[in-house]
């Protein structure tokens, strides 16, 4: 028996990895990938304390984890090819207006 | 022997988080990505949810890394020489030290609560699936209503932010 403890471990590094992402990539890309490992460590999450505490409420949040993951890829995309379309690079350092 | 899938899981999905934030070409980082979204769902197979092992391949596996990867080979990137933060180093002993500490505190804590309404025995007579549809469509209707109406707000907004914007010269169109 896996005890729950391994399982939010397992959580707790991943979302570590994906705030380092965040923290020290430059590529806009990969840091919305950094963003999808963190929400994929709440849904690990929230899935694993459903099952140890026999709620069915977790999943449910999982489902509209997933849910608002689709639409924060779907518009962040979006901003990079109109930044992209800009003549601007992806590298975040070089994103420092708010209009142009 | 389910120990054995989890430890197998979460080295897995660990080795390819790391490998998401350190690899250097996009594609690459997109492909461990993969690797990571799909062990992660065998961690919801061990935890008795096939429901949303199904969704995560469709929508996370199957929608949202193609989309990554269309956008990514739209663009045709170069890999940049300097792809970490200049000051990067600085950050790794803090992260390294802090997750030390979590790990402690999460291994010590007992995480014991009050048990909810759908043990392992029932949640397995009639399927996951069932289970979530239960409470999807009595208790959370309206928040499934709201993410409804949010995916819709997202669509849209994409479309109109990747719209192909007119030329300028054409005063109408301001």
């Amino acid at each position: 028996m896996v005890p729950l403890s391994a399982y939010v471990a397992v959580s707790a590094v991943l979302f570590i990895t994906g705030l380092l992402g965040v923290l020290i990539r430059r590529n806009f890309i990969i840091v919305l990938m950094s963003v999808e490992i963190m929400l994929n460590a709440a849904n690990i999450n929230l899935v694993a304390f459903s099952y140890y505490l026999e709620s069915m409420a977790g999943q449910l949040v999982a489902l509209f984890v997933i849910a608002i993951a689709a639409g924060e890829a779907a518009i962040g995309l979006a901003i990079i090819i109109v930044v992209f379309r800009g003549k601007i690079s992806t590298n975040v350092d070089e994103m420092n207006l708010l209009k142009w | 022997m389910v120990s054995v899938f989890f430890t197998y899981f979460a080295l897995a999905s660990i080795a390819a988080g790391v490998l998401t934030v350190t690899l250097k070409h996009p594609v690459h980082c997109g492909l461990a990505l993969l690797t990571l979204l799909l062990h992660v769902s065998g961690l919801f197979i061990l935890l008795n949810a096939e429901f949303l092992w199904a969704v995560q391949l469709i929508v996370y596996a199957g929608a949202i890394l193609v989309l990554y990867l269309f956008v990514l080979m739209l663009l045709n990137l170069k890999t940049d020489d300097r792809y970490f933060h200049s000051t990067y180093l600085y950050f790794l002993p803090p992260a390294a030290i802090g997750s030390l500490y979590v790990l402690i505190l999460l291994f010590r804590s007992p995480f014991a609560g009050a048990k909810g309404d759908a043990p392992t025995v029932a949640v397995l007579q009639d399927g996951d699936t069932y289970a979530v549809g239960i409470k999807m469509f009595s208790d959370y209707l309206l928040q499934f209503e709201i993410v409804g109406v949010f995916l819709l707000g997202a669509v849209i907004g994409a479309i109109v932010l990747a719209k192909t914007p007119k030329p300028i010269t054409d005063k109408r169109a301001r």
